[in-house]
């Protein structure tokens, strides 16, 4: 089910812009990463090109590698779509399907891949919203819109859509930056059963909230505004946060940034 | 402006206002807001009494007819209305215009659906302009050249479609053609969607460019590919303003006068086949004999165009309806 993911070398481009540069990086099964630095570093450029989401930008283009296990997901005829399909995605704002029940919404992504049996469609909905830690509060009414859930409830939806076609890696961008306290909290403890099953990317602005969910944490900052987004070092959570080995992230952390 | 105000002290917090005061914070007090006032809530008012003086004319003019009558006035297939006695019906009318109408929605929604997905989604920017430009063009072009070009060009050259049509869907009886030429209203159908087109693909391509970007990267980001992303985010997102679209281009389509007259060969029959020439509308039938109409027959053509009217509001009604319907699932609240 989880698979490594191992960047070498990643450059992102808006148009000619150079957005994040030469980045590389390996990322455990079953862990958690998190993604912090500065607004306009990168991080949530570099975590959509991981499911080859930066391309569906306009002019957004990327060079370099990103195998998943042993394969490339930018080589050559690699689909896209199939890419998506196996690395789900959580983003800022919940964005559950405003269209579809609660039920067809945990449903899209089967439904997309073709492969589901009627029968168990309704089985793999509730597994996924157990997984979500949300089966309790919508048992009742899947056949409501899921946008009348409050927005923690509907960003749990939104992870049990992205876990119901039983990805391999889970990215997630800032989940929680909209949420309260306690649908945080939710979120987070989510995030720690997850990584039982799943690799887990996360970029967070919220560095208690890195130190609490990650195994590693990543940090990335600019040298300026308009030059490209580095990554500065990548190293075991507790360590970033105690001694790191470069001085940047020493003052990011502390608050002495810039 | 005076900029020494803005140094000024603070006043002190004001005592409760006076009905005085309250008077004057509505703004019916200064002589500009005053005169504003008077001259807004005067059109709303002018806006009502023009709209009640005309229904109350027709609605007047329309039962002298409708009294004079010999004919049942719904039912009847006859138009003498300047007889003596006058005789008179709207069925062929009321046929001929709902047919006509359904004919252009069923060509033109699917295919203004699909330019504005094509605007929006798929071509590049560039491109996506110059083909609104030209559909921006199409729409001024007035109704009469519609109707000419119709009646010049479009019927001569029906002549092969309605030979395919009869050779493989005659045996419906629908598509039976006899050989004539192409003045029925199937081709007032196809020269009425050309007509709505414009409409119905701008309003739809301003509700498709709308669609949420972060509902199309959810179904993006589940590996959904360009076609499921429409159908999954976009389609649902616009579908109560395509139908606004498609209501606003029945309109325009239930009332078509000048093309119709043009191209149409009309007579008060109801054809089984929508190829055979013959039939009517209502705002056809009302040009066509409003100059040589008499007093009760103009009263006549009042009535039809009543009835026109109440068709168009309930046209109306039933798409608010289903519009409503699917509220909680709209894209509204996305």
């Amino acid at each position: 089910m989880a698979k490594r993911i191992d960047v070498s070398g990643l450059t992102a481009y808006y148009g000619s812009h150079k957005a994040i540069d030469d980045i590389s990086m390996t990322v455990e099964p079953r862990s958690v990463t998190a993604f912090i630095g500065p607004s306009g570093c990168g991080k949530s450029t570099f975590l959509r090109t991981l499911n080859r989401m930066h391309e569906v930008t306009t002019g957004g283009r990327v060079e370099g590698k990103v195998l998943l296990d042993d394969e490339d997901l930018y080589g050559q005829g690699v689909d896209p779509v199939a890419v998506r399909r196996t690395i789900g995605m959580v983003f800022q704002r919940p964005n559950p399907f405003p269209t579809m029940s609660i039920f067809d919404n945990v449903a899209a992504g089967l439904k997309l891949n073709g492969s589901y049996k009627k029968s168990e469609l309704g089985d793999v909905v509730e597994k996924s919203l157990k997984g979500a830690n949300l089966w309790n509060e919508v048992k009742d009414r899947l056949n409501k819109p899921g946008s009348g859930l409050s927005g923690g409830q509907q960003q749990r939806l939104c992870i049990a859509r992205a876990i119901a076609v039983e990805p391999q890696v889970l990215l997630m961008d800032e989940p929680c930056s909209a949420l309260d306290p306690i649908s945080t909290l939710a979120i987070e403890d989510l995030i720690g059963e997850l990584k039982e099953r799943f690799t887990i990317v996360i970029v967070t602005h919220n560095m208690q909230q890195a130190a609490r969910v990650s195994d590693r944490t990543a940090f990335f900052n600019l040298s300026a505004v308009g030059q490209p987004g580095r990554l500065i070092e990548i190293d075991d959570t507790e360590r970033i946060f105690s001694n790191p080995s470069v001085q940047a992230t020493e003052d990011y952390i502390s608050g002495r940034f810039g | 402006m005076d900029i020494s105000t803005q140094d000024a002290p603070v006043p002190p917090p004001a005592p409760a206002p006076s009905l005085e005061q309250k008077r004057a914070s509505r703004g019916a007090t200064r002589p500009g807001d005053r005169v504003f006032l008077g001259l807004s809530r005067g059109s709303g008012i002018l806006l009502l009494v023009i709209m009640a003086a005309i229904a109350g004319f027709l609605t007047y003019r329309a039962a002298l007819a409708i009294s004079e009558d010999e004919a049942n006035f719904l039912t009847s297939f006859e138009w003498d209305a300047n007889g003596t006695p006058p005789k008179f019906g709207i069925a062929v009318l009321a046929y001929g215009t709902v047919i006509s109408s359904v004919i252009a929605m069923v060509i033109a929604v699917p295919i203004s659906v699909g330019i504005a997905l094509f605007i929006t989604h798929y071509a590049p920017r560039r491109l996506g302009g110059v083909i609104s430009y030209v559909i921006d063009l199409l729409a001024a072009v007035p109704s009469i050249v519609y109707g000419l070009w119709g009646a010049l060009v479009l019927v001569p050259h029906l002549n092969g479609l309605y030979g395919w049509l009869d050779d493989y869907l005659g045996w419906t009886g629908v598509f039976e053609w006899q050989g004539g030429a192409a003045r029925s209203l199937f081709t007032v159908g196809i020269l009425l969607a050309i007509m709505i087109l414009p409409i119905v693909t701008n309003v739809s391509r301003e509700v498709f460019r709308q669609s949420p970007q972060m509902i199309e990267e959810a179904a993006l980001a589940l590996g959904a590919t360009r076609w499921e992303v429409i159908r999954m985010s976009v389609l649902p997102f616009g579908r109560s303003g395509v139908i606004s679209a498609s209501m606003l281009g029945l309109g325009r389509a239930l009332g078509e006068t000048m093309a119709v007259a043009t191209v149409l060969s009309p007579s008060f029959l109801i054809n089984a086949s929508l190829l055979d020439p013959g039939g009517g509308t209502f705002a056809q039938n009302i040009a066509s004999k409003f100059g040589e109409a008499t007093p009760v027959g103009r009263d006549a053509l009042i009535a039809s165009g009543l009835v026109l009217f109440v068709i168009t509001l309930l046209v109306n009604g039933a798409a608010r309806a289903i519009i409503a319907r699917r509220k909680e699932y709209s894209g509204a609240n996305a």
